[in-house]
Formats: C-alpha cells, structure tokens, sequence
C-alpha cells in the first residue's frame, strides 16, 4: 500500500518536472503531426492540380455550342459533345432504374430484418465484396449475358452493367442510414397499428430520405465517370440516338477515344469533356447535399 | 445447353424461391410477409448475380480454360494469328504497377488518415474528408487524360532522367525515358487509391476506443506516442484492411492505366519502359478478337483478374470486420 503511494507520487512529480528526454519526445510528437498534416496537403495539392488544370485547359473549349452540336468533322473546328452527354444522361438514368430499386431493397433488408444472424451478415459481406468487383468483368459478363444474346450492343445493357456496379454502393449507404433513424419512430408507429411494410415504406425512409438520396448520387456520380464497363455493352456512337437497343454514345468514351486520337483539335474537346463530366459530378454532389430537404442523418 | 448448365439454373432457383418460401412467417398483416419475401429476394438475387457471373465467365472462357489451362498464366507468348495465348507479360504488368502505387500510396494515404482522424482541427475534420471523397469522384478517364497529357511529358522530360541519373545503378531505373510506362502507370493508380485507402483508413482509426488512448495519455504520453503506440497498432488488421481494398481497386482500374502503360507486352525489371496490363490487353483487343479463341483468352484474363480482386476483398473485408468484432467486444467489456 505504502510503496503504492510512493509510486503515485513518483509519477506524479514526474509531469511536474520533466525528465530529461521530455522535450524532445513532445517535439518529435510535433514533427509527426506536422507530416502527417503536410501528407494531407500533398493529397489536397494532388486534387488542385488534377483539377486546376482540366480547368486550364477545358474552360476555352465551354461554350453553348458544346452541349447543343454534334461533333465537326476531322479537321474543322467547333461542333461540341450534345449526343455524349445525352447518352450518359441515358445511361445513367437506365442504371438507376436498377440501381436504386435493388440497392434501396438491399439496404431495407440489411436494416431492417438482418441486422444480426448469419444471412444478414453473408448478404453483407457480398455487398461488400461486390463493390470490390472491377467494373470491366462486370462488363464482360453483361457483354455475355445480354450483347451476345441480342446481338449488337446496346445502351440497355450499358444501363444494365453501370447498375449492377451501383448496387452495392448504394445498398451499403442505404443500411448504413437507416440504422442511424431512431428505433422509437419504428415503436411509435407500429403502436399505432400500421403494418411495419408502412412503416418502413412510408415513415423510415422518408425520414432517411436526405442520407440514402446523397448516397445515390454518389453512387451516381461514381457510376458516371466509368468507361471500363462500356466498351463491352453500350460500345459508342458517334451521331445522336436515343434508341435504347441502339449502340449510344457516353462522355467518358467520348473523351476517352478524342483523347487517344492523333488530332489537336480532338485533344481539345476531350479536355472540354472532361470538365463538363468532372462538373456534372460535383454539381450533384454538392447540390444533393445543399438543396436536399430533410434530416441531417448521415453516415 | 449443356446438362451442366442446367443443373446449375435449376439448383440456383431452386435454392432462391425455397429460400425465400421456408422463411418463418411471424407477421400479422399479408403485406408485411409479401414486403420482407421482396427484400429478401432483393438479396437473393445479388447471391444469383455473384453466381451467374462467376459461371458466366467460366464458360465463355472454356475454350481457352481446356486448350492452356494453367500454363496460360505463365506463358509468355500472345500471338493471336497463330493461337498461342499466355498472360505472363500482362500479369506482370498490372502486378508491378500496382505494387509501385501500393508503396506510394500507402505512407501518404497512412499520414493523411492519421492526420485526419486524430490531429486536424475539429471543424476542419468534414471538409477535409469532403475533399479527398471529391479526389474520389474524379472519374479514372479523368486521370488517364491527364496522366497521359501531363504527368507522361513530366516524367519523360524531369523526373525519369533524374533518377536514372542518381538511381541509375538499380535495374529498376535503367533504360531511356520514355513517359509512358510502368512509373506512370504506377503514380496514376496510387493517385487513384490514395482516396480510398485514406478513407478506409481515417473510419478505421475512428472507431478505436476512447479507452485506448485515454489509457496512454494518463501515462503522460505525447499525442504521438498515443497514435504509435495505441491506435496504429489496435487498428492493425483494419488499416492492412484498407491497403487490400487499394489493392483491389488499383487491380481492377482499366482506362487510366491503359492510356499511361504504354500498352506493349514486354517483361522488363525497369520501370521505365512500357507495359501491358491485364485490363488494358481486355479492352484494346476485345472489339479485335475475331477468332473464338482469341475471344475466350480475353475473357480467361478477365477470369483470372475476378478472381484475383474477389480474394483481394474478400481478405481486405474479413480484416476489417475482425477489427469491428475486437472493438464491439471491447465496448462489451466497458
């Protein structure tokens, strides 16, 4: 007990009076902090410069004519991406027809009868292993699941494979919110008699709503920026169509085949594409999380 | 359609509508058993998406799975006019430029988390993680674009010859300068994965109890020591976790690495000449493979990369999980 005490003290006087070594230990704490916090910065920097620098280079190339023309022929300037960005619009929204259904089913499941229990937690860890998935084998196996079968390639089965990859992001966003919504406003409506269908359907998504939209759009906006998946299902297109069983034309395709050209001129456009792609993401993300009414419940 | 096939349709829907009929009804209302049976089939169906896609991938790539079988992996030769298909160099490929971006990311992505999670200021903290979430959303095309138009020329004109100048006795920065290759390929993908990996890494360190390091700092320890001694260490399988999940993304990237690689299928020890890529050999010969064989090697790369990346997350996942078990069971405990 005596010898306790004695320790105690001992400790006690040694934050009192520093031992020799103290001064340096705080400043290698310092140091540290001070790299990892310049790590931070380097990675910031990174995305000043990717970003900066499309800017630089996609602003001149902004003008209305890049989202309303079809593109110039080989040599002659001007014209603009309107059918790119009316396919990704297309796409996109076919892979949402998937995407949230599923995914939003997914994460009602997780929640809200497989929080616990074996089933729950395999379904879990597939979502997640799925989103691990490379989206070009995704690619392939919608190439060989619905291109192969219909024989050409079509925006359907773009819409298909960019939906299986929005899926699992969404699904795990999903869960993630509506276990944070307070398990009394469950309580308060089951004592009211309505069935938990209702519940669920009509008082807890609703309530959540905010959080698993801003977690669609990010799925979206990840979605939105893949190429990999299409060249195998919706290929590209290089005039206007808004047929659904017909090859369709995408931004980052679109960018992907001006910027691997020989032409200056095409580089020029990839780079205006670019940035209008880059722009579409960040405008949703950022109005998604500004505008959208609702609870501040997020993960 | 062959029998096996067959057996495979009938076992997958029988095993989903079974599954979905012998689930206990408890509810009182219809709709409430119709609404659950609906979910349940939401998740059915991402196990018969799983499935058919590993089958799927199988037997497109019969042909060449029978004709080479494992020696694919090892062959060096791809000549599709005479139908000899080995992956080695694109094996090569994509394994040393993810590697190369693995050991660039990861210290950054490590720093930044640390930061992140444990120094930076409060009010800082959301829109710090915003900011890496948009490094994030920047699509890959984005990055090869800019790969192959800036970071190329940089490497071509300053940074190759400067390292071959002063490394130049490593094999590894030996040869002429020429941009395009595995170094830029690897810089690009460990641009690509530094979000995520910083990400997984900060929500890992997030979740180490209070206890930890309140434990530590009564000894008086500095907020360094704390995050040596108490947190890295705790968060040991979650922060590997996160570096497995940058593996598998930087594995599974197709367009960046295919405009920055070089795309030439070579085995060279130095990281300045061009490569070849798993993902890149898939999309720049898909719309060419006229040949049945040539088509299924295709798809036998893309069996291999599946399953590559399905380990890779499935260890990343089981890691992390293992991690949240230690911590719940430490919450018990308290």
């Amino acid at each position: 007990m005596e010898a306790g005490r004695i320790e105690v003290r001992q400790m006690a006087n040694s934050r009192i009076e520093p031992k020799p070594g103290h001064f340096g230990r705080q400043l290698k704490s310092s140091v540290m902090a001070v790299l990892c916090a310049s790590l931070t910065m380097l990675v910031l920097g990174l995305l000043l410069l990717v970003l900066g620098y499309i800017l630089w280079r996609g602003l001149p190339g902004l003008s209305l004519d890049f989202f309303t023309k079809p593109p110039a022929p080989v040599g002659m300037r001007g014209g603009g991406l309107a059918h790119a960005i009316a396919g990704s619009f297309i796409l996109m929204g076919l892979a949402c027809l998937l995407g949230i259904p599923w995914g939003v089913g997914i994460g009602i499941f997780l929640a809200e009868y497989a929080r616990k229990g074996f089933f729950g937690e395999a379904v879990r860890f597939l979502v997640d292993v799925l989103s691990g998935v490379p989206s070009i084998t995704i690619g392939i196996f919608v190439y060989t699941v619905i291109v192969v079968r219909m024989k050409n390639f079509s925006a359907l089965a773009g819409g298909v494979a960019l939906g299986i990859i929005m899926v699992p992001l969404v699904a795990r966003n999903t869960e993630g919110i509506l276990r944070l919504v307070p398990q009394g406003l469950r309580e308060a409506g089951l004592s009211l008699g309505l069935p938990f269908w209702k519940v669920t359907l009509f008082l807890v998504l609703p309530s959540a709503a905010r959080g698993i939209v801003i977690g669609i759009t990010l799925a979206g906006a990840g979605v939105a920026g893949e190429a990999a998946p299409l060249f195998f299902t919706s290929l590209n297109n290089n005039f206007w169509s808004v047929n659904l069983l017909e090859p369709v034309s995408s931004l980052p395709m679109e960018i992907f085949r001006y910027a691997t050209a020989p032409f200056a001129a095409w580089h020029e456009l990839a780079w205006t594409g670019a940035l209008v792609l880059i722009g579409i993401v960040i405008l949703v993300m950022l109005l998604a999380r500004l505008f959208l009414p609702g609870f501040e419940i997020r993960r | 359609m062959d029998p096996c096939a067959c057996c495979l349709r009938a076992f997958i829907f029988g095993g989903v509508f079974g599954g979905i009929l012998i689930t206990t009804n408890r509810a009182t209302y219809p709709g409430d058993t119709f609404f659950r049976r609906l979910t349940i089939l939401f998740a059915l169906a991402l196990f018969l998406l799983v499935l058919v896609m590993a089958f799927q991938l199988y037997r497109e790539a019969q042909p060449s799975l029978q004709r080479f079988g494992w020696p694919f992996v090892w062959g060096r030769e791809w000549d599709p006019v005479h139908e000899k298909f080995g992956a080695l160099p694109y094996i090569y490929g994509t394994l040393v430029s993810t590697l190369l971006a693995l050991a660039l990311a990861g210290p950054i992505s490590l720093g930044a988390a640390v930061y992140l999670a444990e120094f930076a200021p409060r009010r800082l903290k959301a829109t710090l993680a915003f900011l890496v979430d948009l490094l994030a959303g920047i699509p890959g095309i984005v990055y090869g674009l800019w790969g192959s138009f800036v970071l190329a020329p940089f490497l071509r004109n300053c940074l190759e010859p400067w390292l071959g100048k002063y490394l130049g006795f490593l094999p590894l920065f030996q040869g002429p300068p020429f941009g395009i290759g595995l170094l830029a390929a690897g810089i690009i993908l460990a641009i690509m994965c530094i979000p995520v990996m910083t990400a997984v890494t900060r929500e890992v360190l997030e979740v180490v109890p209070a206890g930890q390091r309140e434990a530590l700092l009564a000894f008086g320890a500095t907020p360094w020591e704390v995050v040596r001694l108490a947190v890295l260490p705790y968060a040991r399988e979650g922060i590997i976790g996160a570096f497995f999940l940058g593996l598998g993304k930087a594995l599974g990237e197709t367009l960046a690495v295919t405009m920055v690689i070089g795309n030439r299928p070579e085995i060279s020890l130095s990281l300045f000449s061009p490569a070849h890529s798993m993902t890149s050999v898939i999309v720049n010969e898909f719309a060419q493979a006229v040949k049945a064989i040539h088509l299924a090697a295709l798809i036998h790369i893309g069996l291999l990369l599946f399953g590559i990346t399905l380990l890779v997350n499935i260890i990343a996942r089981l890691l992390i999980y293992r991690l949240g078990r230690k911590v719940s069971r430490w919450k018990q405990v308290e």
